[in-house]
């Protein structure tokens, strides 16, 4: 850790559910509870019982336990065996992180006590996730030892492996024993022709395949693998990376085929993309999609299929909750004198905390909506959301670094992604065209509920068409959407406001970083 | 002649050192370097090269010139 080599050693990589990646990077939510969040606490959506019954509280994939527990990653599989368009591999996998987030690496042993350390402190840390830097598959023999040492010590723990699904088949027996309660896998495609335009080359077999033979390669491990683990009955989400021009099409029809194999959850994430990133899709310019266009294909989607809308595609996240970060206490040197306790006891008292919490937000949303009953109306809305999670409004318009975003209608609230901005007010003093940049942001929404907001900022989103909230400051967010929305659809029939659809928004390239 | 990992480029990702059939390639702080008594050019083991098969970073394996071409036992 001191020659010029050295990856500056990455956060901790925790991810904080608090509503929303990345994964990728804090995965999870509307995904779990079916097609509709709409209504009350959840819907099995098209979800068998069995899957059903592991989800429906899952810190990963239930809303409401989403914004309520943690889930980290560690550095323990430097090595890939594919190369994709959109990563450079001098930062972490992009299939679930951001770029731009260098990397560490971590032996078995100090990821183990990095792990104990981090959910000894903060007891809502309750996964942990195998996803890069490269491919955890394409290093079985540290990522299997990482799993194995801290199932032993600290077997409450969930673990999860993200991978690119080139060498799957050949470690569904050791997911099995290991226990793995989820496996991502990456799939951009199922026609080797589209995959020829993503990944310049596979190393299979001890030989580098390319063009469309590496894909036809890579398509068939993919779904092989997948078919094998949902045979077995653990569980599968897939994620895509949506590339406009490139497989935004042709993700329905992925979508269609990772569903017929079992696949429970599909996440379609946006492709992040700058010159700066020293991708290749970067440096040809290759765009990513807009607010809009990504919304539009996760809905078409729906209709099969259970969408994850949450994720951030965010992996190396701060430890603890957003706002308040705490990777400054786990870099690997404080970890490695740290004197470690694993408290399972403790682990649990806070855990039950927790779900009464996370059971009053359910309640409350309930309440509201059931005031909704018997109501009709086409009307929707999107509303942005600065929190700092525990379901509700409680951070300041100037201090937010991402929104949430939820969309209401007669039907009921549900989350439906984050939209990151930069810190509008740093310092104290706001400027211009940092307020332009929140408005680009969520310039699809008709109301930003905040706790606070200052006059400058108030008015510069009425002039905008946003209407600032500060109400509703530290309710909870989804009750008081609805009655936002309730009152919205009063005011619309007193013809105090006319309701018409908002522009499009930006999805904003670059790391959350917290 | 053996392979050489160029310094400047490197990612330090060891891809390549937990592929070499020889055990040739070694890490040091980030600093990965094939030992050339041992790099057999994968002849004898493989079609190509392993590491720079799997290498992610172009024009970061290349051949070292300052050691006599392996020769295959015959
Ligand atoms: S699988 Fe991940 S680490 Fe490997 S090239 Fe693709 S994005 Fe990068
Ligand atoms: S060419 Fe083969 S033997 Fe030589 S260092 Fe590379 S992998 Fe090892
Ligand atoms: S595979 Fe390439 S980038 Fe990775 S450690 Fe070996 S030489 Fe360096």
């Amino acid at each position: 850790m001191e020659s010029g080599k050295q990856k500056t050693v990455a956060l901790l990589h925790v991810m904080q559910p608090a509503g929303q990646k990345n994964s990728g990077t804090g995965c999870a939510s509307s995904g779990g509870k079916g097609k509709s969040s709409c209504g009350s606490s959840a819907g099995q959506g098209d979800l068998s019982p069995e899957v059903w019954e592991k989800v429906k509280n899952h810190p990963c994939y239930s809303e409401e336990a989403h914004h309520h527990y943690a889930r980290m990653h560690v550095a323990v599989a430097p090595a890939c065996n594919i190369q994709c368009n959109y990563c450079n591999r001098k930062y972490d996998c992009s299939n679930e992180s951001r770029p731009g987030v260098v990397s560490e690496r971590l032996t078995p042993e100090q990821a183990t006590k990095k792990v104990l350390a981090v959910a000894s402190t903060i007891p809502q840390m309750t996964v942990l996730g195998i996803a890069g830097p490269g491919d955890p598959l394409a290093n079985p023999e540290k990522t299997f030892k990482t799993f194995e040492m801290v199932a032993q010590s600290a077997p409450d723990i969930k673990l999860c492996l993200s991978t690119n699904g080139l060498m799957l088949p050949d470690y569904v027996d050791q997911i099995a024993a290991l226990n793995i309660d989820h496996v991502t896998i990456t799939i951009n495609m199922i026609d080797p022709k589209v995959g020829a335009k993503i990944y310049p080359w596979v190393f299979y077999n001890h030989k580098r395949y390319t063009g469309v033979e590496a894909s036809q390669i890579l398509s068939e491990r993919q779904l092989l693998g997948l078919e094998m683990l949902t045979a077995r009955g653990i569980l599968c989400k897939v994620n895509s990376v949506m590339i406009p021009g490139i497989n935004d099409h042709h993700l329905v029809a992925v979508n269609k085929a990772v569903k017929a194999r079992g696949a429970f959850l599909h996440n379609i994430m946006p492709l992040i993309s700058a010159p700066e990133h020293g991708t290749v899709f970067g440096l040809n310019g290759q765009p990513g999609p807009t607010a809009q266009e990504l919304k539009l294909l996760q809905d078409s989607c729906e209709g099969e299929m259970n969408m994850m809308r949450h994720c951030r595609q965010c992996r190396a996240d701060a430890v603890g909750l957003l706002g308040d970060d705490r990777s400054a206490e786990f870099t690997t040197d404080k970890v490695m004198a740290m004197d470690v306790t694993y408290d399972r006891a403790g682990r649990e008292a806070y855990q039950e905390k927790v779900e009464l919490k996370r059971q009053a937000v359910v309640a409350a949303r309930n309440m509201e909506l059931a005031t909704l009953a018997g109501e009709h109306s086409d009307v929707s809305i999107l509303i942005a959301v600065a929190t700092k999670g525990g379901g509700r409004i409680n951070e300041h318009f100037g201090h937010a670094k991402e929104f949430q975003i939820y969309e209401v209608s007669t039907a009921g609230s549900k989350f439906v992604g984050h939209r990151r901005v930069d810190v509008y007010c740093e310092g104290g003093y706001a400027e211009e065209d940092s307020l332009a940049t929140v408005v680009r942001a969520i310039n699809d929404c008709q109301a930003v509920f905040v706790a606070r907001i200052g006059g400058c900022p108030r008015e510069g989103l009425k002039a905008a068409g946003i209407e600032p909230v500060d109400r509703f400051a530290l309710e909870y967010i989804e009750q008081s959407a609805i009655a936002y929305f309730k009152d919205y659809l009063e005011r619309v029939r007193r013809g105090e406001i006319q309701h018409s659809k908002r522009g499009d928004a930006d999805i904003r390239q670059g790391a959350l970083i917290a | 002649m053996a392979y050489k990992i160029k310094e400047s480029t490197c990612v330090g990702c060891l891809a390549c050192r937990d592929e070499c059939p020889n055990q040739a390639i070694s890490e040091t702080n980030f600093v990965m370097s094939i030992d050339p008594t041992k790099c057999t050019e994968c002849i004898g083991f493989f079609a190509d090269p392993q590491c720079l098969s799997i290498c992610p970073i172009p024009r970061t394996i290349q051949i070292n010139p300052d050691v006599p071409r392996f020769q295959a036992a015959v």
